[in-house]
């Protein structure tokens, strides 16, 4: 448990929204199925406590970036509330993503061509 | 969801979320089930520990959508509300304390505020300086309040000569008798010289100032009124301007009235006229040193500044003036005159500043143990509350939320406290003008201002902070497992727990001590000034009446002295009267007296009149002495023999025959004067010394003369003091039929006399000791409450400790242990608290005691005394405050102890 914490207070303020986003545009989905995807997407590196995804839909839902509907779920038959993208979230998204790469270039630049050759 | 549903949704979107979980969690359990083939319960806690606590997830998810906190803030204090409502014997406990620790503390804030801190009620007033002088060289007059007065001429010199003042001016508070409307009556007469309302610069509140042409001789003769006497003889008429008062035997033409609650720095009055005699510059002489002197400084300009100017100016007065031909105006130098200009508002508060400083103090140490015992209070109750607390660690609750849960029902509770201290210190500001202390300058501008208020809230919230942080501290730092466990049966509560209950009893009791020390050294200055001699006895059945005979009424001195006579006849023939006399002043009636240097025969030469010290003078007839109660040391007093027959006699006070002769029997028959012309007069009689400045003064050296004796200065030969108060001695002294016979007799001689002035000798006694019992009663409430919540604190102390160790102790018994030596145990560890405390203190009060010592009278500031008594006080109170819940021990059966095991 401490260890779960340990990482998912090293993502990023933000990352986990963008997860969110990125997951909710390729297709729409409740809760569970969400963090299921982000769980088999990461391949398990990213082992974030599940309910933290919760208060981060929160969150998206008060910025009008998703929007929530009640449904019944085709495949468990139960009620479930089925999260879906906004333009807005769209957008947001976008903007994420780009200024997400450049930041990553600048990390990669800083920590040099070496480095990455010991990691790889 | 709009705001609307923010609001009002709450409940749905709570089960939204609510069910979001669920769902999620049993989805997850299912699928445990089917990939790992476990049971049911199994693959919920899987599925639960994947999930981490879904109670704070909720909270978390919930919080996203609360409205800046208020949310929290509103559930906050709902619930506080139900857990105050639930104990209410605490609730009303420290609710008590908090108001009236706060309401006192606002109290006295208030009233620092108006006198201390708010500047005078005139434009600009921090420019306003007050011109007193000092004068080293002139032995008696520094007996003076202020030092040095003005006199006319020096004020001519200092308004034309000066470079750092706006404007000055000079004034004088006196009485005269006004007729013409209806009875005659005495009024306050503020006689001012150009300048002073111009440096005062409030404008009038109709009409106009008096001008520069009210103030020439055979000028318009216009006065000023004031708004209180306005109201009150002319019922607020704006006619009045232009309208005719005559004020002894001299018409006065009203010209303008002042706003309400004008005053001349520190005196209320009815007219203000100018005196166009008095400063006229052809008839000018040296003295008349009677003249209050106020100014006004330019822009920029520091008090320093305005000193030296004012100092320069000195020589160039003893240039300009003269008192006549042959006579040498640079004899003052010997006088060594210097300018000792205060600020004005310093000279308004007066003494006074000490004590207020002194009562906020002490004020403040109370609200500190009202805050530690609320602390202490608090502590006890949260420790009940630890378990629920931990429950809720372990459930989830974030720390940074049970804190400021704790703070925050500090907080309100400092709140509720602070408000219901406004009402608190309304009343005790309502009482307080009530009383109205005389010694209380500005007593009129009182009142609970936007600063006062403003303190309150700052002392309710640093309150609040206060406690409520000692609280959080504490608990705030549960580690729930261990808190659980700790409630369990076999342990008693930690040490950790008792040590911060101890430091805050220790404090009390050093706080209280402090307060009680301070309160016992002015109980033993109250006491040291009511065993002083005084000059006279039994004031109580004293009767005063003050007297003037104007010169329409009796012209000579010799018809004036026959009308006093024949008014202390009348005065001894009503019922119950046994002694009657009259003097110029008596001790304590605050009339400026008056004072000059006397030479002794064969002693001193007429060169050394500018040497010798000043003493001062009292004029008084003949059984005054007798009347007063004032002991006889030598001689007799005088006659009317001797004062119709005009005959050279004078009274010496004790000290002064002391001083002059060494002993009053010595004195008898030694022959004194004060000016060339006047024969020497020969001391009749030594009477005891009279605490004329007040009780707490010393007894200044006096020189008693008939009232009737040679004139100095007039063209007559003979001169009467024609401003007298009659004392009566009589059982029914201060009743109302015995002052308004009086006044009958009076006026049965003459119905112009105006009279005033009744009160008994008690009341201008009491007025002396008004300082001292002033602050006397403050700080023995102060010290009472201080006393009673340090008895409080060890009192719930010691019961807490008994109700925790109720197990140990029924163990104890079981075994054989004897129930009087467990109550010792209980009582020692209140003693050893008390103890150390009472080290604490007393090296505290110590130092404190060396900053009230000016306040102190007769009395050591490390009186042994006090400090011991006060001390003892306390180690008994604490003693009492743990015998009686250690006596609880028993009614410990250990048998259901046991059972309970």
């Amino acid at each position: 448990m401490e260890n779960e914490k340990d990482i998912s207070r090293d993502l990023f303020p933000g990352a986990l929204e963008m997860m969110i986003l990125e997951s909710l545009r390729r297709q729409p989905a409740h809760g569970y199925a969400l963090v299921q995807h982000i769980q088999q997407r990461s391949k398990n590196l990213l082992q974030v406590e599940e309910g933290s995804l919760y208060p981060a839909l929160q969150r998206l839902l008060k910025a009008k970036m998703v929007k929530a509907e009640w449904t019944i779920s085709s495949s468990t038959n139960r009620r479930v509330r089925m999260y879906q993208i906004t333009k807005a979230g769209l957008q947001h998204l976008e903007r994420e993503i780009s200024s997400f790469d450049r930041m990553l270039e600048g990390i990669q630049m800083v920590l040099g061509p070496a480095r990455r050759a010991t990691n790889s | 969801m709009s705001w609307f549903e923010r609001i009002f949704r709450r409940g749905r979107l709570d089960e939204d979320l609510a069910e979001e979980l669920r769902g999620h969690i049993e989805e997850r359990t299912e699928q445990i089930m089917r990939l790992e083939n476990l049971s049911r319960p199994e693959a919920r806690q899987a599925a639960l520990r994947a999930f981490g606590n879904p109670t704070l997830v909720q909270t978390r998810s919930r919080e996203v959508w609360e409205w800046s906190r208020l949310e929290a803030f509103l559930n906050d204090l709902k619930l506080i509300g139900r857990r105050l409502s639930k104990s209410p014997g605490f609730a009303v406990t420290v609710l008590l304390t908090l108001s009236i620790g706060i309401g006192a503390n606002t109290a006295v804030f208030s009233v620092v505020e108006s006198v201390l801190l708010r500047p005078l009620p005139y434009p600009q007033s921090d420019r306003l300086v007050t011109l007193s002088l000092q004068a080293p060289g002139a032995a008696g007059l520094m007996s003076f309040r202020d030092g040095l007065l003005l006199s006319p001429s020096m004020f001519l010199t200092f308004a034309e000569h000066n470079r750092t003042f706006q404007s000055l001016g000079v004034w004088h508070a006196s009485t005269a008798n006004l007729t013409g409307i209806g009875q005659p009556e005495e009024v306050h007469v503020i006689t001012v010289s150009s300048g002073l309302l111009e440096a005062l610069a409030v404008p009038a509140f109709a009409g106009r100032w008096l001008n520069a042409e009210d103030q020439t001789p055979h000028g318009s003769n216009g006065v000023v009124i004031g708004y209180g006497f306005w109201q009150r003889q002319f019922g607020g008429q704006r006619s009045v301007i232009g309208q005719t008062i005559r004020l002894d035997t001299q018409s006065w033409q009203i010209v303008g009235i002042m706003p309400r609650g004008f005053k001349v720095v520190d005196s209320e009055f009815d007219v203000l006229r100018p005196a166009p005699a008095a400063f006229d510059p052809h008839h000018q002489i040296m003295e008349g040193f009677a003249w209050n002197g106020v100014g006004r400084l330019k822009n920029g300009v520091t008090i320093g500044r305005a000193d030296a100017d004012i100092s320069s100016l000195i020589p160039v007065w003893m240039d300009s003036w003269s008192d006549g031909p042959g006579s040498n105006s640079h004899f003052f130098e010997t006088w060594r005159i210097t300018a000792a200009l205060k600020p004005l508002k310093q000279q308004v508060i007066g003494g006074i500043g000490n004590v207020l400083w002194l009562v906020m103090g002490t004020i403040g140490v109370v609200m500190l143990i009202v805050c530690t015992n609320v602390a202490n209070l608090l502590l006890v109750r949260a420790d009940s509350r630890q378990q629920e607390l931990a429950v809720r660690a372990a459930l989830g609750a974030g720390r940074g939320r049970i804190a400021r849960e704790l703070i925050f029902e500090s907080l309100v509770l400092g709140a509720i406290g602070g408000a219901a201290g406004i009402a608190v210190a309304y009343g005790a500001l309502q009482l307080l003008s009530a009383i109205g202390p005389s010694n209380l300058p500005r007593l009129s501008e009182i009142s609970l201002s936007f600063e006062s208020l403003c303190f309150t809230a700052g002392l309710a919230i640093f309150s609040g902070l206060f406690f409520g942080s000692i609280v959080s501290l504490k608990f705030s730092r549960i580690v729930p497992g261990a808190a659980l466990r700790g409630s369990s049966r076999t342990a008693s509560a930690g040490r950790d727990r008792h040590r911060s209950q101890n430091v805050l009893v220790v404090s009390q009791v050093a706080m209280a001590l402090v307060l009680l020390v301070c309160a016992g050294l002015m109980m033993r200055s109250f006491a040291a000034l009511l065993s002083t001699q005084p000059g006279f006895s039994d004031p109580k059945h004293l009767q005063t009446m003050q007297v003037a005979i104007l010169p329409s009424i009796a012209s000579g001195p010799v018809s004036v002295t026959h009308m006093q006579n024949e008014i202390a006849d009348k005065l001894a023939h009503l019922p119950g009267v046994s002694s009657v006399g009259y003097a110029a002043d008596v001790p304590m009636d605050g009339l400026e007296p008056n004072w000059n240097s006397i030479l002794v025969k064969g002693r001193d030469s007429w060169d050394a009149k500018s040497t010798v010290p000043m003493r001062l003078f009292n004029y008084t007839s003949p059984n005054y002495f007798h009347t007063m109660g004032s002991r006889l040391i030598a001689g007799r007093e005088f006659t009317w023999d001797d004062v119709y027959g005009q005959r050279p006699v004078v009274i010496l006070s004790e000290n002064l025959a002391r001083e002059l002769f060494g002993s009053a029997q010595a004195a008898i028959g030694k022959q004194i004067t004060y000016f060339q012309q006047m024969p020497w007069h020969p001391v009749i009689g030594v009477v005891e010394d009279a605490r004329h400045n007040g009780v707490d003064a010393p007894a200044p050296a006096i020189v008693y003369w008939p009232t009737m004796m040679p004139n100095l200065y007039g063209p007559e030969p003979l001169d009467a003091v024609r401003g007298v108060t009659f004392v009566v001695r009589s059982q029914r002294a201060g009743s109302e039929s015995l002052t308004q016979e009086m006044q009958q007799a009076v006026w049965q001689i003459n119905g112009e006399l105006p009279v005033s002035g009744l009160r008994t000798m008690q009341e201008i006694d009491s007025k002396s000791l008004a300082r001292t019992s002033f602050t006397l009663t403050m700080l023995g409430i102060a010290a009472g409450l201080a006393l009673a919540l340090g008895i409080i604190g060890i009192y719930g102390v010691i019961s807490y400790s008994v109700s925790q160790r109720t197990r140990e102790m029924g163990i104890r018994i079981a075994l054989g242990a004897q129930k009087g030596k467990l109550r010792w145990i209980f009582v020692r560890s209140a003693l050893t608290l008390a103890g150390v405390g009472v080290v604490i203190g007393l090296s505290a009060a110590a130092v404190v005691a060396q900053l009230m010592r000016a306040l102190l009278f007769g009395v050591r500031p490390l009186d042994p005394l006090s400090f011991a008594t006060m001390a003892l006080v306390l180690v008994a109170a604490a003693a009492l405050a743990s015998y009686l819940p250690a006596s609880r021990i028993f009614a410990i059966n250990p048998a259901d102890v046991l059972k309970a095991e």
